[in-house]
């Protein structure tokens, strides 16, 4: 019994049907508590005003978009070098939940922007790399749907996944070196320095984090399955139509 | 509600833009589930298989 | 592969399309940003670098497409992925004949565009050696982009929506290198950078873009 016997798909199907359901329920209840909490019951900042509150979904939906790609890298390798269908499935439903969460990050951030920073937008090197990995998301998308031939697909994909995670480090620290920004480091991760977010703020907002991860891995579940199913029905299609 | 000062249309249409991507999101991707789901019962049944 | 290099060259020279298009493309560019932008010296010297790069970048592009597809079409990519040269080894002489069929004229016709835009005179050699050592980039990242789309009926526009934000570092290093250059700082650094990239770019892309040709040969 090794780890990769959760990768088979009749029985990855098995164990995702029961707990799908209780993922969804703990996301829902996570991000629905954590923004009432924080949009409600959270006092503002004494400098930026109510604008604090968009952090509660500016922080979690930025570290899903980056962790979303990351998650496609690695479970690409693992199509590349072990061949589990799911594993490239999996990749290719977190490309459009990875995307519609760094469309929330760059939205947020320009409302956040307006006012503190007086521009919507700024060609910043954090800002960039996101409106870059959003590109990255889209071609990766759209390879998938230009390919007919699903094994193919999977292959090219995997391969621009691999050579775009590359290109996108190096967009980054290219961007650094090109203009030094307006955003601050991250400031969610430091305890005990002053300049890091205040404990008012810091419950709530843990609490969307691990909401946005719950929410991300209920619909990348889904989706999987999605995906399997499909897969399953062109195949037996397929084998009906030869025979 | 709470007090957002002059920052209200800012912080609303954040909170808006947010729940709205992720309700579309969650929607659609639960219809093709959906859609998947019927469409393999119906090869299965087909097939004879399943 | 000398002899490929040769072959590739010769077509490209003899079928006219990548060669001349490329450098008159990357001449209208240059003569519309005056129109958009207006007239005035001051701003275009400002803007020069930066539109000349990326209007190079743009007509590099235009002819991604026909490293591939052609030799797919006809079924000698097949003979040449059966043939004792490594397919690694094809990816590289494609890439190289796509650079001295475009990437070498853009880089020669740059300066003398960049009198258009009252580009300063200082950036000038500044402007031919990040072309020189950038295009190079660009055509082996385009070779990759290429690869992967080299089976698509409609590869041309999923062509540059994959290979556009692959050339972001490059037209950042490209781009600031003649700034500074211009304002007379030290570019050196910047194109440094480029140059690293392009190494970087030749020791890994042939292998995935050679993985990718397997894939769509299979």
């Amino acid at each position: 019994m090794s780890i990769w016997e959760y990768a088979n798909p009749k029985k990855f199907m098995g164990w995702t049907r029961p707990v799908l359901p209780w993922l969804w329920a703990l996301a829902v209840a996570c991000i629905v508590t954590a923004l009432v909490w924080g949009f409600f019951f959270t006092p503002d900042d004494y400098k930026q005003g109510s604008t604090v509150k968009i952090i509660y979904i500016h922080v979690p939906s930025a570290m899903i978009a980056i962790n979303a790609w990351f998650m496609m890298l690695i479970t690409s390798l693992v199509w590349i070098v072990r061949r589990h269908h799911v594993s490239v499935l999996a990749a290719k439903a977190a490309a459009p939940v990875g995307a519609a969460m760094t469309v929330i990050a760059l939205f947020t951030g320009a409302v956040w922007g307006e006012p503190m920073w007086g521009t919507w937008w700024a060609w910043d090197p954090r800002l960039t790399s996101f409106l870059v990995l959003f590109l990255f998301y889209l071609g990766y998308m759209a390879l998938w749907a230009a390919i007919e031939d699903a094994d193919t697909a999977a292959d090219l994909t995997s391969v621009l996944c691999l050579v775009g995670s590359v290109f996108a480090v190096l967009s980054r620290y290219a961007a650094i070196f090109w203009n030094q920004g307006l955003h601050q480091g991250s400031s969610v991760f430091r305890a005990g320095r002053p300049d890091s977010v205040a404990e008012v703020f810091y419950l709530p907002l843990m609490l969307s984090i691990a909401g946005f991860i719950l929410l991300f891995l209920a619909l990348v579940l889904m989706r999987t399955r999605t995906e399997i199913r499909l897969r399953r029905a062109s195949a037996l299609e397929a084998r009906m139509r030869s025979a | 509600m709470p007090q957002l000062g002059k920052y209200a249309p800012e912080v609303l249409s954040a909170y808006a833009v947010c729940i709205a991507v992720l309700v579309v999101l969650v929607a659609a991707s639960w219809w093709r589930a959906r859609q998947s789901a019927a469409r393999l019962e119906r090869v299965e049944k087909e097939t004879g298989r399943g | 592969m000398i002899a490929l290099l040769i072959r590739d060259l010769r077509l490209a020279i003899r079928a006219g399309g990548g060669f001349g298009l490329g450098l008159a493309f990357f001449l209208i560019v240059i003569v519309l940003v005056p129109f958009g932008v207006g007239p005035e010296r001051a701003v275009l010297t400002r803007i020069a670098p930066g539109m000349l790069w990326v209007a190079a970048l743009l007509a590099a592009l235009l002819s991604l497409d026909r490293i591939f597809a052609l030799d797919h079409e006809d079924g000698s990519l097949a003979l040449l992925a059966t043939a004792p040269l490594p397919l690694e080894g094809v990816v590289l002489v494609k890439a190289a004949a796509h650079w001295l069929t475009t990437g070498l004229p853009l880089t020669l016709a740059a300066p003398v565009l960049g009198i258009l835009l009252n580009l300063s005179p200082e950036a000038t050699p500044w402007l031919l050696a990040s072309l020189g050592l950038g295009t190079p980039a660009l055509s082996m990242i385009g070779a990759f982009g290429a690869a992967l789309t080299v089976g698509l009926r409609r590869g041309g526009l999923l062509l540059s929506l994959l290979v556009l934000p692959l050339y972001v570092p490059t037209l950042i290093f490209g781009a600031e290198a003649v700034r500074r250059g211009a304002e007379g700082l030290t570019a050196l650094p910047s194109l440094a950078l480029v140059g690293g990239v392009t190494a970087g770019c030749f020791a890994l892309l042939p292998f995935a873009a050679a993985a990718a040709l397997r894939v769509n040969l299979r």
